[in-house]
């Protein structure tokens, strides 16, 4: 068996556990009611996190994309308000303006050999204050088009909705599957997380796959952007502080190597809605505070982090196994 | 002829590296290409696989010239090179670091399945049978990861194979594993160039040999025709015209400061004994790779032995590491300068501080009028060529760079100095001076450690040689047996002829 794949197992291992637990304690949280629930609430932390797990493969990291999201909120709002262009209009361009500011930040990584920390820092400064640039004020978005949207739903068995933010961040974790898994790109990612010299020796361009992944992280930013902003029906400069690190969170805890190399999307996806479990099992209590959620997904990262470590100890162990004989 | 190089130059600030070499390969041969450090052997490597832009020369392929501008440019034109450590990735599949660039794919997706087939394809004909092309690569041994690195590089290559130093990290079973398939790949008729200072394994294996020494070409010989002697003594060779030499034989019966018992470490040096004297400077002769190096850090404490014992006249002496070795006296300028020895962003004035600043600890820093004076005092007794105390070492000269670290040590006094290959890529009149200093600074009693490639250079600067091969000291040469060809002689002299004694060792 591949040793490397140990994480994911533990991923889903935990989740369905933790789903165990909560199933005993309260048996109506297996409900399609709740796990429509699950998906909705935590659609635009799983796109975004998508996004942000190509870009930890890599070796890399993405400060800049909850800033990116309250910016595309922000930026949707302003222009429904402020002209008659509808929203299918501005989606496009939308994400044409994050993907290309992800673009922006993975050459600058690539061209001025910045380490991303500093340079997505700059852009989560930088998105951020453009969004206030924008208004300072909450803008609630009022479209008929907003409307359609929020509704539509498909009715699963034991009336529990799957909505449209459910299903985009479905596919958005099936397109990041087939990314990172079955297509060139992916490999190169995976090759610039195992070590950019090789990588580079083994004919991988790296600067062209710095922008590229970046430049998904943006896009998929901007996607959760949208979404966050059918969820919210507003934009407001102040939302979503500190999503990066949730969706970092996310990516950890759904087995992939922080330090690149090695993961899974579909972890991803078991990593969000773990926490997105641990929340909901708190509002089912009622009489936990919701800081209680912050804890519980600090002690599942540190576990991961402490099972990744064990993990490589114990590759390297069986290596000198091998080297013996 | 399948690979000919003629007049290869490259120089770099300061040294050249290649200067006007030769080289020829012919398909279907296993070539040694044979020197020591900063022979030229890794330029000229370097200059074939496009990483460096030769200055002058010309490279036939196939007859026709070529010049290669990216290891990529190299591999199209049938070049290809495997290094000692594995340049692929290990987080990789086997499949996928063997089809890696030209994963088969349909409509953007790879195909995962042909993929695989495609690369026990790659594989079939190396003896990997059992290796699962899907496992990640990094669960093999190196041994494994090796011959999948040579099998891509044969794969997209085809003409031309570089084995740098591929045995460096085997064992001699794994050893034999990769020559047979190295054999096999001669028999096909690719030409291979074999990089290696493990001298056994070029008589086992390789056709003819190339040896270079200080960026020349030295000689091109059927491997069967050269002896072991001749072997070294083109490698290592005359650098230093007629030297005076110091002869001190009565100083070896002076008082000791330092011994050394048993000491040695598994898989570096074997257990060795060592006296050190007042005023002595002890030569260490040995080919690259074997122990030289090992004995001088575990001396110092950077991988502390783990048996023996070492004393001076007070008790015992602990060199668990470099602090420790410091404090009792100890000093040591490193082979590899550059990174090892100076820190090149730091000015003059800063290195030679350093050590001194280490000892008082970071909480009292020496005074800045201390520090200038003591660059002042060095740079002029040394006579280092800096424009001032505050230039930045890594714009200095090597020499100047070598005479800064060697400052930095004296600054401390120590007792006894280990120097390895104090003189590599500097030039002859620092080469000379540098050697007048160790005269100099034994006469105030301060012993001295002299690792060297250099025969002559031992010769004339020692009172006592140690000869080191396969990781053992196998001979001590004093007084009038000190001569070039009395040190050859003990390098040669091979009591254990089996296939790569010293890798053995150093699993």
């Amino acid at each position: 068996m591949n040793t490397r794949a140990l994480p994911l197992y533990a991923t889903i291992a935990i989740f369905l556990v933790a789903y165990l637990i909560c199933w005993i304690q309260f048996p109506a949280m297996l409900s399609t009611r709740v796990i429509g629930n699950l998906l909705t609430d935590n659609a635009y932390l799983g796109i975004v996190a998508v996004g942000m797990t190509v870009v930890i493969i890599s070796g890399g990291i993405d400060l800049s994309v909850g800033s990116v999201i309250a910016f595309s909120g922000v930026f949707i709002s302003v222009v429904l308000r402020d002209t008659s262009l509808h929203p299918l209009v501005v989606f496009p361009l939308l994400l044409a303006v994050t993907t290309l500011f992800g673009a922006a930040m993975g050459g600058l990584i690539h061209g001025l050999g910045m380490p991303p920390f500093i340079v997505t820092l700059a852009g989560m400064f930088l998105a951020r204050g453009a969004a206030y640039m924008l208004t300072i004020d909450s803008v609630p978005i009022d479209h008929e088009f907003y409307d359609t949207l929020r509704r539509l739903y498909w009715l699963m068995p034991g009336k529990g909705r799957l909505t449209l933010l459910g299903i985009v961040m479905l596919l958005s974790v099936v397109v990041g599957m087939i990314l990172a898994h079955r297509t060139r790109f992916g490999t190169s990612v995976f090759a610039l997380g195992g070590g950019a010299h090789t990588a580079r020796l083994m004919g991988v361009a790296v600067g062209r796959t710095t922008v590229l992944i970046y430049a998904f992280s943006g896009f998929m930013a901007g996607l959760a952007g949208i979404v966050f902003s059918i969820y919210t029906a507003s934009g407001y400069p102040l939302a979503t502080v500190g999503v990066e690190l949730n969706a970092i969170a996310a990516v950890v805890i759904g087995g992939t190597l922080l330090t690149g190399g090695s993961g899974w999307v579909v972890g991803t996806l078991i990593g969000v809605l773990t926490m997105g479990l641990i929340q909901t099992y708190i509002v089912f209590d009622g009489s936990l505070s919701s800081w209680w959620t912050k804890i519980a997904i600090g002690a599942l990262l540190l576990m991961f982090i402490l099972l990744q470590k064990g993990l490589l100890a114990l590759g390297r162990q069986q290596f000198a196994g091998t080297a013996q004989t | 002829m399948l690979l000919s190089i003629r007049g290869l130059t490259k120089s770099f600030p300061g040294t050249r590296a290649l200067d006007g070499v030769s080289f020829d390969l012919r398909a279907g041969e296993i070539h040694a290409l044979l020197g020591e450090n900063g022979a030229g052997k890794s330029t000229l490597i370097k200059c074939l696989t496009g990483v460096y832009e030769r200055d002058a020369g010309e490279i036939l392929l196939d007859g026709r010239p070529v010049a290669p501008q990216s290891t990529h440019d190299a591999q199209t034109l049938g070049i290809g090179t495997v290094y000692q450590e594995v340049n692929l990735l290990p987080n990789l599949s086997v499949a996928e670091n063997l089809t890696f660039g030209r994963q088969p794919s349909r409509a953007g997706l790879v195909q995962t399945r042909k993929m695989r087939a495609q690369a026990e394809e790659m594989l079939s004909g190396y003896g990997l049978d059992h290796v699962n092309v899907a496992q990640s690569l990094g669960a093999y041994s190196v041994a494994v990861q090796q011959i999948v690195a040579i099998a891509r590089a044969v794969a997209l290559s085809g003409k031309v194979l570089i084995l740098d130093e591929p045995t460096a990290s085997l064992d001699s079973a794994e050893t034999e594993m990769l020559f047979s398939v190295v054999r096999d790949l001669r028999e096909r008729g690719l030409g291979i160039i074999f990089v290696s200072h493990f001298l056994d394994q070029v008589f086992s294996l390789t056709d003819r040999l190339t040896v270079l020494r200080n960026g020349q070409h030295i000689v091109t010989a059927e491997t069967a025709e050269v002896s072991r002697l001749d072997l070294i003594h083109h490698m290592l060779g005359h650098e230093l015209e007629e030297a005076e030499h110091r002869r001190h034989a009565t100083k070896t019966a002076q008082q000791s400061v330092l011994t050394f018992d048993g000491t040695g470490r598994r898989g570096k040096i074997a257990p060795f004994d060592l006296t050190v004297s007042r005023g002595e400077v002890i030569g260490m002769a040995g080919l690259l790779g074997s122990g030289r190096t090992e004995t001088a850090d575990m001396l110092f404490g950077r991988t502390p032995p783990d048996s023996g014992k070492a004393h001076d006249d007070d008790g015992p002496v602990s060199l668990r590491n470099p602090r420790e070795a410091i404090a009792a006296g100890f000093g040591y300028a490193p082979e590899d300068r550059k990174t090892d020895g100076i820190i090149g962003e730091l000015s003059v004035r800063e290195n030679i501080a350093l050590a001194l600043q280490a000892r008082r600890g970071w909480w009292r820093p020496l005074p800045r009028a201390e520090q200038r004076e003591l660059a002042e005092r060095y740079i002029e007794r040394l006579d280092i060529r800096t424009s001032g105390a505050e230039k930045p070492v890594g714009e200095l000269s090597g020499g100047n760079q070598q005479k800064v670290v060697l400052a930095r040590w004296l600054a401390m006094n120590p007792r006894f100095l280990i120097l390895d290959e104090p003189t590599r890529g500097i030039d002859v009149g620092a080469h000379a001076e540098i050697l007048r200093l160790i005269g100099e600074v034994v006469e105030s009693g301060m012993s001295i450690l002299l690792i060297s490639s250099e025969l002559d250079e031992l010769v004339a600067a020692s009172d006592r040689i140690i000869v080191v091969r396969d990781r053992e000291h196998v001979a001590e040469l004093v007084g009038e047996d000190i001569e070039t060809d009395a040190i050859v002689r003990a390098i040669a002299a091979s009591d254990a002829p089996a296939a790569a004694p010293a890798a053995e060792v150093a699993r």
